[in-house]
């Protein structure tokens, strides 16, 4: 009986998945009935989101990669609120699982890890610093780049078993990155007319010193979730028994 | 255009593989191993379809922090499956 309707809900799920998936517009089609009204003057542009993204990107933000521009600029508030998700996350991860020293010893990871993690890690966080620094350039931004950080730290406590983050500086960097980007929010009610609007100089386009508050906004978020996600599996690490 | 369809075809097999692979075995340590495999696979398929963000992102987290947490969980626990 279990068997069938699992079977039942299944192939109810499988059969949305299909109708929705034929649903999606063909890539490379730009139209769409939704319409771009400008959310500061509210004026109507006679054209459709997707292809005002498309085409208008470049002027209003300087920023050459599009999906950045979006996720920062037009969709700022939405980042902001995903930034948040993260940290409260962490400080759930780090409420339940505080301080769980010592526990059964690990085994010393062998030579060749040892070394070599050692070998790889300056160059995994300069690859992790690079894609956010160029958020606004090349694909990545602020949370691949962290993740990637993140990681360069998950391979150094692999093969040490006593490495260990230090909580204070991580949580500074954590905390001030956090304030920058909402400060850069405030700064743009300040200097220009709403939350997270941009107020620094557009620059030319293509150029690292481009595109306002982008590469602000992804540095701060690089660090940010860079230091939240090493804590957490620094916290993981700890309770281990 | 011919090729473009066969890797498609070969990683798309490769991830169901994977998937089930991880449902169904009794060793959750290997199980790990598949998903993150899986879930390795799946961003060289986003690069594929020109969404070199999605790929970096699911590479670094899919593949790397996810799998590091459930080895993690799994050395607290288990590693078998009861």
């Amino acid at each position: 009986m279990r068997k069938v309707a699992a079977i039942v809900i299944a192939s109810a799920f499988f059969a949305i998945l299909l109708i929705s998936f034929y649903q999606i517009p063909q890539s490379g089609y730009s139209g769409s009935e939704y319409y771009y009204s400008n959310p500061i003057t509210g004026s109507h542009a006679n054209e459709s989101v997707p292809s005002h993204y498309i085409s208008g990107t470049k002027n209003e933000t300087g920023a050459v990669n599009a999906v950045t521009a979006i996720v920062v600029e037009y969709r700022g508030f939405d980042t902001l609120g995903e930034v948040t998700v993260l940290f409260t996350a962490a400080t759930g991860v780090a409420f339940l699982l505080h301080k769980g020293k010592g526990g059964k010893k690990r085994a010393e990871a062998n030579l060749i890890l040892r070394e070599g993690s050692k070998l790889v890690l300056p160059f995994i966080l300069l690859a992790g610093a690079y894609i956010f620094i160029h958020g606004h350039l090349t694909p990545g931004g602020g949370f691949p780049g962290g993740a990637v950080i993140a990681s360069g730290f998950l391979l150094m406590m692999l093969s040490y078993p006593k490495f260990f983050m230090k909580e204070k500086p991580v949580s500074i960097t954590e905390s001030f990155a956090g304030i920058t980007f909402a400060v850069i929010g405030l700064l743009g009610l300040l200097f220009a007319s709403s939350f997270l609007e941009n107020f620094l100089p557009l620059g030319n386009a293509g150029y690292l010193l481009s595109a306002g508050i982008i590469p602000v906004i992804y540095i701060a978020i690089g660090f940010k979730v860079g230091s939240e996600l090493s804590s957490i599996a620094d916290k993981l690490k700890e309770v281990q028994k | 255009m011919i090729e473009f369809t066969i890797i498609s075809w070969i990683m798309a097999l490769l991830v169901i593989g994977a998937a089930i692979y991880a449902i169904e075995t009794k060793d959750l340590l290997s199980s790990a191993i598949a998903a993150g495999v899986a879930s390795l696979v799946v961003s060289i398929m986003f690069l594929i379809l020109q969404a070199p963000d999605v790929a970096i992102t699911e590479a670094s987290i899919g593949a790397g922090l996810t799998m590091a947490i459930f080895v993690y969980a799994i050395g607290k626990t288990g590693r078998w499956e009861k």
